[in-house]
């Protein structure tokens, strides 16, 4: 009884060495920038605290707000703090389209092959370009 | 259905990631309709700045359904970190360390972002 559970391979799911070259679906890919930006969003909650907290309390603090973007915020320089803010405009929208995805899903059991690929396609396409069309008003193009 | 309690409750089978599985979603449908509300009064006209800004923030309609999303977020980042954790991190030690930080981290955030809304 020892010795066969000594020797009983363990399967494990794919290796962190092997993900790059491990082809995924559009839907997985979907669902892993799901799980991402999630955490993305999870780690940098308290400074999307700090930026409500300051565009709220006061107009001084307002100005620290939008100052933020421009002459940055202590050390770190004004065009960082937008890029962080490109990636959270990203992870939103990516969790927010993905996340009605499945509620969608849920609701009229639209899960075949079919239409979980194309769906996973709308997803992406959808919440990149409304991350670039944000992005550039983020970073004044328009 | 099985008493969830007491010496003869259910202690195996399914359905207990059931509530967790609802509540994300309805805390998910929760913070859609606020992100809604949220670009609809920013989109009604009035010149974009502080007051327009604190002006939406200022209704107490708006603080007490802004309050019910810092509620909703924390619950639901709860759910889909502790999903994580469950996923990649198997030494138990590790993973309750992990899990008490979020939660600590997801405490203070909400009691921060409460603060702000009713400081005001």
């Amino acid at each position: 009884m020892a010795d066969t559970l000594k020797e009983r391979p363990v399967y494990r799911n794919i290796h962190v060495s092997q993900i790059v070259a491990y082809r995924l679906p559009p839907a997985g890919i979907v669902s892993i920038l799901h799980r991402v930006s999630g955490a993305m969003m999870f780690l940098l909650l308290p400074f999307v605290i700090w930026l409500f907290d300051n565009s709220l309390t006061s107009e001084i603090s307002f100005d620290r707000f939008t100052s933020a973007f421009s002459a940055g915020i202590g050390f770190v320089p004004g065009w960082f703090v937008k890029l962080v803010c490109l990636g959270l405009i990203w992870a939103y929208l990516h969790h927010f389209i993905a996340g009605v995805r499945h509620l969608w899903m849920d609701m009229t059991h639209s899960v075949t092959k079919a239409q979980g690929h194309s769906s996973a396609i709308i997803t992406l396409a959808l919440s990149l370009l409304l991350t670039v069309a944000l992005g550039a008003r983020l970073f004044g193009l328009f | 259905m099985s008493s969830m309690y007491g010496s003869r409750r259910l202690v195996v089978g399914a359905h207990y990631g059931s509530r967790d599985w609802l509540s994300q979603r309805v805390t998910a449908v929760l913070m859609a309709l606020f992100t809604l509300a949220l670009v609809v009064q920013l989109l009604l006209p009035g010149e974009m700045g502080y007051y327009k800004w604190a002006g939406i923030f200022a209704a107490q309609w708006m603080k007490v359904l802004t309050f019910v999303v810092i509620v909703a977020l924390a619950l639901h980042a709860w759910v889909g970190v502790r999903d994580i954790w469950m996923d990649y991190v198997k030494p138990a030690g590790i993973r309750l360390l992990l899990q008490v930080f979020s939660i600590v981290w997801l405490v203070g955030c909400a009691g921060w972002a409460v603060q702000v809304i009713w400081r005001l």
